[in-house]
């Protein structure tokens, strides 16, 4: 019997430099932070990164005062033209900068590098070329007439695309004349000490991107600070809700792209063999740590046993293993707090009557691991049907009607994104049409673009990030245009 | 050895019909799921990505060597050219004895006989295009003639073409007799049978619904391999036209437990080409089919660029083409 071994293939991770310490960019320089520093650990081995510091307060207001006297001495008064200008260097120094950025991305959150290098990174630079494009065109925009910026943007962005949010974020707020606080997770924070020093290589003027690490409490200090015009926040559903909390009564605007528990709808119909592909790609994508994975699979009840069969099949040759290896599928996941609920929730799954099935394969020592599981025999009412379990974990129910499977994919108080699977035209659309999700992907899965908007209804979240609808969630306008 | 009979009432049988019709062929091929051309062609380029390197690729290399169809196929062929194709075969590289021999050398009909002196003895097969290849626009009776004499000549393998135009029009059952046909005709005297390799003209075909139910056709009637092309239409083997005939010889072993082989044909000129199509086999079809029995690559001038990546990993530099003795460069 021959075996097609792939023998190692790691990227280098030479090309990138990390320092022992890290401390807080603001007005651009580097300062100290006044909290406790914290250390920031490669989760695919435990091997311990660097220590960054944590922003006290004071640190955040030190930089929310930073951000201010950039917005009304430079920032705001300049042309959209020249704003544009800054915008397209740091996109493409992030492309000259493509290999470190992904290396580093990979090592500090687990996710393997092919994803990093062929996603994340990419995508990240497209969004800050889309939108410098947007700076001297707000006006044609059909925002409105009268376009001003909000003014300091406060921004809270999640440890699953440390890059890419860190860009959905500060790219459409410059683009729109807007200066940032941007805190990224306590678990992922290098990217973004990255991203500032390419704001210095940038010549960005000082004070229009500040980063401020730490955890919640530093995340609170951002939402609560008087000088914050707007909030932009990407995260739990839980943490969405103490935000708008939080800021419900002050004049500060809020954004929020939370959880998600996206239906994956299968007709009896669909391109089978690519229907798997997007299933696997819908799930298994970052480890399933994406607020709009696919993690409910509806499939038509008279194709189930064929579509799982595949599906197991598939599953089989996923790689799991070194994220850094360019053949490795199948990452770390981001920490051992994330490690812990996705095993709690499949355990409640098991407990529930519903049927566990994982690939088996062998997990390394060290490091936060999950196989790819799946979950057959799930029902509406199991909680691993109802809950946000962001990893790789896929629960199987199943549909008889067209009207059934747009119920339940609408039973959830989630509705951020939602696949259909079928060769026929009118089915999509119809379905698409009654979804409450705000993106419906057909005949496929997890595509984004920085042209098109991406956001929630219900628990999910309100506004709207990329495209023009992303674009206004930065402004204020006087009229209608 | 199966007569066109018996491959009629085995279809029949796995139709679960009483009479093999046009219209219950139709309704078998229509039946298939669709294939998403997007999908498709994202997964193929995923499969691209796989990173193979040091003693994988020097497997790869050796494997894709010994999968490789050495083919001439042109109206300035001669004896001379043909015998110096099959010296290769048998010494790819003469600087390295360890180098793997080519699966066949692949020939027109009449050079069956030149291909099979020169090659002698060896394991290394003769494979013949027939049924008026590369068009097939001839009637069933001179397919039929071609095929037999090839065989006689002493072709191990037949490489035929569909009626491109037949199944365009949905006339199934026409394909379906011919291809069965052409299977009886691939009899020996002794009773034994050449293998029969189906090109179905992907390119001609154009969309890969048709290219699953091309295959699927093939299958039925009696293929042994499913092949995608002549080499004289472009686009001739992409990967994703591969990958769906990987995955319906993968789903018909599933279904009728008959394993079926895949040969790409045309365009493919280079290891890493090559190794990405390995990589499809083993990720879609499974390693059932990483031998040169179940899976081939029609090529001429691939084994020169496998025998470059060869050397390059023995020696760790490049030599270049002088270093590698040619047989069959392009005359024009």
């Amino acid at each position: 019997m021959p075996t097609f071994e792939y023998a190692p293939a790691p990227e280098s991770r030479a090309v990138v430099t990390i320092e022992d310490s890290y401390g807080l960019f603001i007005g651009g320089e580097w300062t100290p932070g006044h909290g406790t520093p914290f250390a920031t650990i490669n989760p695919a081995t435990g091997e311990h990164l660097s220590t960054v510091a944590e922003a006290t307060t004071d640190d955040v207001d030190a930089a929310v005062r930073a951000a201010r006297t950039a917005y009304t001495r430079v920032w705001s008064r300049m042309s959209g033209t020249d704003r544009g200008k800054y915008l397209f260097r740091i996109a493409r120094i992030m492309q000259e900068r493509a290999r470190e950025l992904a290396v580093l991305e990979t090592i500090d959150n687990g996710k393997p590098i092919k994803e990093t290098r062929d996603f994340d990174v990419p995508t990240a630079a497209a969004h800050f070329f889309y939108h410098a494009g947007w700076a001297d065109k707000l006006e044609y925009a059909g925002l409105g007439s009268d376009i001003r910026p909000h003014g300091v943007v406060g921004q809270i962005i999640p440890w699953n695309f440390p890059l890419l949010m860190l860009a959905w974020k500060i790219a459409p707020a410059l683009a729109a004349g807007n200066t940032v606080v941007l805190k990224p997770a306590e678990t992922t924070p290098l990217a973004a000490m990255l991203f500032a020093e390419i704001c210095q290589q940038a010549d960005l003027p000082p004070g229009v991107v500040n980063i401020v690490t730490g955890a919640g409490a530093t995340g609170q200090s951002i939402v609560d600070h008087p000088g914050i015009d707007k909030i932009a926040f990407t995260g739990s559903t839980a943490v969405g809700k103490m935000i708008a909390r939080s800021i419900a009564g002050t004049e500060k605007k809020a954004t929020l792209e939370l959880g998600g528990k996206a239906a994956n709808i299968i007709f009896d119909d669909a391109p089978i063999d690519q229907a798997v592909e997007g299933i696997v790609g819908g799930i298994f994508f970052n480890q399933g740590q994406v607020c709009c994975a696919g993690s409910r699979l509806l499939v038509q009840e008279n194709i189930v046993d064929d579509v799982v069969r595949r599906l197991k099949r598939r599953l089989e040759t996923l790689r799991l293993g070194d994220p850094l290896d360019k053949n490795t599928d199948v990452g770390a996941i981001n920490s051992a707090e994330q490690l812990a609920r996705i095993t709690e929730l499949t355990e409640a799954g098991v407990a529930e009557g519903a049927e566990r099935w994982d690939t088996g394969c062998p997990l390394p020592k060290n490091g936060f691991w999950f196989r790819p599981t799946l979950f057959t025999g799930v029902s509406q009412s199991h909680r691993i049907a109802q809950e946000e379990i962001f990893g790789p974990v896929l629960s199987v129910l199943t549909f008889r009607t067209p009207g059934e499977a747009v119920a339940k994919a609408n039973n959830t108080p989630y509705g951020l994104s939602a696949g259909v699977w079928t060769e026929k035209g009118s089915r999509i659309l119809w379905i698409a049409d009654q979804l409450r999700a705000g993106v419906v992907w057909a005949n496929t899965f997890n595509q984004f673009d920085p042209t098109s908007p991406f956001g929630g209804y219900k628990e999910s979240g309100y506004g709207r990030e990329g495209g023009r609808q992303g674009l206004a969630a930065y402004v204020r306008s006087g009229g209608v245009a | 050895m199966t007569t066109s009979a018996e491959t009629t009432a085995r279809a029949r049988d796995l139709l679960g019909v009483s009479r093999l019709t046009n219209r219950s062929l139709t309704s078998w091929l229509h039946a298939l799921p669709g294939v998403d051309q997007v999908g498709c062609d994202s997964r193929a380029a995923g499969l691209r990505t796989r990173s193979i390197k040091t003693d994988s690729k020097r497997w790869a290399i050796d494997l894709a060597i010994s999968m490789i169809d050495l083919t001439t196929l042109e109206g300035a062929d001669t004896a001379g050219k043909v015998r110096g194709l099959a010296t290769r075969a048998l010494v790819p590289d003469p600087s390295d004895p360890s180098t793997p021999s080519p699966a066949a050398v692949c020939v027109y009909g009449d050079m069956v006989a030149v291909a099979r002196e020169t090659l002698g003895d060896s394991d290394i097969k003769v494979a013949a295009v027939a049924t008026a290849f590369p068009s097939g626009r001839a009637s069933l009776k001179v397919k039929l003639a071609d095929t037999k004499e090839a065989v006689a000549a002493g072709a191990d393998e037949i490489d035929m073409v569909i009626d491109r135009g037949a199944f365009l029009a949905g006339d199934y059952l026409t394909v379906f007799n011919q291809i069965a046909a052409v299977k009886e005709a691939c009899i020996r005297a002794d009773g034994s049978a050449a293998r029969l390799k189906v090109i179905m003209e992907t390119g001609e075909l154009v969309t890969y619904d048709n290219v699953r139910r091309a295959s699927w056709l093939s299958m039925l009637a009696g293929g042994d391999f499913i092949k995608t092309s002549t080499g004289k239409i472009n686009p001739a083997a992409t990967l994703p036209v591969t990958l769906i005939m990987l995955e319906a010889v993968r789903d018909w072993r599933d279904e009728f437990d008959e394993q079926i082989g895949v040969k790409p044909a045309g365009g493919i000129r280079t290891s890493k080409e090559a190794i990405s199509f390995l990589v499809a086999v083993s990720e879609v079809a499974g390693e059932d089919w990483l031998t040169n029995e179940w899976f081939r690559f029609g090529a001429s001038s691939l084994l020169n660029d496998l025998i470059l990546q060869r050397q390059r990993m023995a020696l760790g530099v490049y030599s270049g083409s002088d270093y590698i003795a040619d047989d069959a460069p392009s005359a024009y």
